[in-house]
């Protein structure tokens, strides 16, 4: 999460120097700014409106009122994409945390080799989304991947058909999506790990406390800040995830992976029901900022203290 | 002069000519949007090319690689949105009708009423090239869907009869499941799920119920008995499709067959091309039928080059690639290459093979008969919206998600929707 850089406080200084230290972060600033003004707070603007019109093919801008917010709401694919959101959100946040966590304190045991083997977890997350689904939808299919492997080397029982299974294909982008972006959260927890004071530590191994105990009473309550940084961005990693989805199962199979994400591509540009997409658009937004607000908020006070 | 500055030199003055060349390539030049970005297609495309360059027209091809063109349309909306037209885009069925409602597409009527369109373009064709009246589009090619690839030795092996009507098809089916091939070859996607769905609906309600429930969209042929029948064999046919076929692309399905470990794909006639470009020959190693209890009928969908209003200067150019488009010649060197039947009736079917004469003769036949129906999987029976929600139950209950019963009772509702 980028913070925006702290503006020093104006005080009159005699000196150009002065001036211009004063001046420049603002000067520099002010051209991403306006266009961030523009180009992301115009156009949220601008797909609100739309959301409000009956534009299908192209914006129109005759404003009618709630129509394609009802239409929205009668959609079924709307509900299966909502549903999906849930069990993906869900399940892709606590997972990626408990594996990070576990992840971040073993490799905090002091352990030989541990500059190898961070980069290897954190690597996954350089790759793009796209590498990542087609990778996992070539190892998950059962024609191709592990099924067909395990069938050569003699396990015949063996049955791994989640990415052919509409009532399984859900829990494979969450696989893919855990791989992905289980190392961020170890390296998340470790840099969190190692700012804890070992003083405290010490103190508790003093008063005879057993290491399951201090972890769960002393370090992981510490770890609270690092918790919340992973929840905030793993949410809005999932409830934007597009690419992901697309290249792993295509939203299929029949509509058992759609999201609120790939529902609004496709109501948007393929089915020619812009509205549609646009009030899709609207409530994926209101989803993130009842995410964000209170994070930013808590951010913003805890600053001012 | 050292190497390094005499390049930069050569880059600048290239540049500058280019700088001077692009105010006035606008007029004598064509740019064309399409999706054909495969290796026969876009050798297909290049017949139309040095055609134009002959008349002295330079050709700015752009490609947008993407099936079904849906890629292509969103560079379309923004490019129309900021004004940078361009001279034709290739365009489908009802896609055509949705931009001419939006008045941006150009008035042909001059060239067509020349060179006689009219006359020699199927009338139901005609339906997505005018709009009012107007000749907004010249359509390139007409594919048809109602198709299924054999392989002949399989085939042979199974008794060498081609099914005639849907019970010899299911017959068959189980014959080539217990020969322990797989049956059907078929690839999980939306369009493809609905293009079986086509061949079905045409089989079990014969055309005139296919007009009414997927052109008409009637709300009592849609949850009609005859509508759960065609389920019910939808149904059927899934039980014959290997369990490995979600998100399997068309070609892939096409592989399967021309390497024989798959009996039949049912697929419109672009699947022709992946045979003769495995160097497979019809009646010899593959044969093409319609499917079975379809004869006679056609549901078929078409390429058309779709020319947006530019402004007068470019007009010429425009007027030049739509009778270039439409020539006999064009027509019958594209739809060789591209598997498909020439858009004008009066195209001599010498140049085509097998498969190509009896899509020609079927298309006549369909054409004279009024059995010429648009394809509902590809666009050419009712608009997106309505298509998209027709998608998604058809491929609900082909995936088994939804029940027969419930399909039937979701299908009509999920249209009435959309309309």
């Amino acid at each position: 999460m980028a913070h925006s850089p702290k503006l020093a406080l104006a005080r009159p200084g005699p000196h150009w120097r002065d001036r211009l230290q004063e001046i420049l972060p603002r000067v520099v600033l002010a051209p991403s700014c306006a266009a961030i003004l523009v180009f992301v707070y115009g156009f949220i603007l601008w797909t609100i409106y739309l959301s409000f019109t009956n534009s299908r093919l192209m914006p129109v801008y005759e404003f009618i009122g709630f129509d394609a917010h009802i239409r929205l709401w009668t959609q079924q694919n709307w509900y299966v994409a909502i549903k999906n959101l849930a069990i993906f959100g869900g399940l892709y946040i606590v997972v990626c945390m408990g594996v990070g966590l576990t992840l971040a304190i073993l490799l905090d045991q002091k352990i030989r080799g541990e500059g190898v083997l961070r980069p290897i977890y954190l690597y996954p997350m350089a790759l793009s989304f796209i590498v990542t689904g087609t990778a996992w939808k070539w190892f998950l299919n059962p024609g191709l991947g592990l099924d067909r492997t395990m069938h050569a080397w003699g396990f015949t029982s063996f049955n791994f058909d989640w990415l052919v299974n509409p009532d399984m294909a859900i829990y494979t982008v969450v696989i893919a999506g855990v791989w992905q972006a289980a190392g961020f959260c170890m390296a998340m927890f470790l840099a969190g790990l190692r700012g804890i004071d070992g003083e405290i530590l010490k103190a508790a191994q003093m008063d005879g406390a057993s290491p399951y105990a201090i972890y769960r009473r002393i370090v992981i309550p510490l770890l609270r800040p690092a918790f919340l940084s992973a929840v905030i961005v793993l949410s809005h990693m999932a409830i934007k995830s597009y690419d992901l989805v697309i290249a792993l199962t295509g939203g299929g199979p029949g509509n058992a992976t759609e999201l609120p994400s790939t529902f609004m591509y496709s109501y948007t540009f393929t089915r020619n029901q812009m509205a549609v997409g646009s009030a899709s658009a609207v409530i994926m937004l209101m989803t993130v900022a009842a995410v964000m607000i209170p994070y930013i908020y808590s951010e913003l006070r805890e600053r001012g203290r | 002069m050292t190497t390094s500055t005499r390049l930069l030199a050569g880059l600048m003055f290239g540049t500058a000519l280019t700088i001077a060349g692009a105010a006035q390539a606008q007029v004598k030049e064509v740019e064309m949007v399409h999706w054909w970005t495969s290796g026969g297609e876009a050798a297909a495309l290049n017949v139309l090319k040095d055609d134009l360059q002959k008349k002295g027209y330079s050709w700015k091809d752009n490609p947008i690689a993407g099936g079904g063109g849906a890629p292509a349309m969103t560079v379309l909306r923004a490019r129309l949105t900021s004004g940078n037209i361009p001279t034709a885009v290739q365009m489908l069925g009802f896609d055509i009708q949705e931009w001419a409602e939006f008045g941006v597409l150009a008035n042909l009527n001059a060239v067509a009423e020349k060179e006689g369109w009219d006359k020699v373009v199927p009338q139901a064709l005609q339906r997505f090239s005018k709009y009012n009246g107007q000749w907004v589009a010249a359509p390139v090619n007409v594919h048809s869907t109602n198709w299924v690839w054999l392989n002949k030795a399989q085939l042979d092996k199974l008794g060498g009869k081609a099914p005639a009507n849907w019970d010899e098809l299911v017959a068959l089916l189980e014959k080539a499941k217990g020969a322990g091939i797989i049956p059907i070859a078929h690839g999980g996607q939306l369009w493809q799920d609905a293009t079986l769905f086509d061949s079905v609906i045409l089989t079990t309600g014969g055309g005139d119920f296919y007009k009414k429930a997927m052109i008409d969209l009637d709300p009592a042929a849609l949850s009609s008995p005859t509508m759960k029948t065609v389920f019910e064999r939808m149904a059927v046919l899934r039980s014959y499709v290997d369990n490995n076929f979600s998100g399997r692309d068309w070609n892939l399905a096409s592989a399967m067959v021309i390497k024989g470990e798959a009996l039949m794909q049912i697929m419109g006639d672009w699947a022709k091309g992946e045979f003769v470009n495995a160097g497979k020959k019809p009646d010899q190693d593959f044969v093409c039928i319609r499917f079975p209890g379809t004869q006679g009928q056609v549901t078929f969908n078409s390429d058309q080059f779709a020319l947006f209003k530019v402004g007068a200067s470019r007009e010429e150019a425009q007027a030049v690639l739509a009778s270039a488009t439409m020539n006999p010649a064009f027509q019958s060197a594209f739809n060789v290459v591209k598997g498909s039947a020439p858009a004008r009736t009066d195209v001599s079917d010498a140049a085509f093979d097998a498969c190509g004469k009896k899509a020609i003769a079927d298309l006549k036949e369909a054409n004279e008969k009024g059995t010429l129906y648009g394809s509902m999987a590809h666009g050419h029976a009712n608009k997106a919206s309505v298509k998209a929600a027709m998608y998604d139950v058809i491929t609900s209950h082909f995936n088994r998600q939804i029940t027969t019963d419930q399909a039937v009772a979701q299908f009509q509702k999920a249209v009435a929707a959309a309309k």
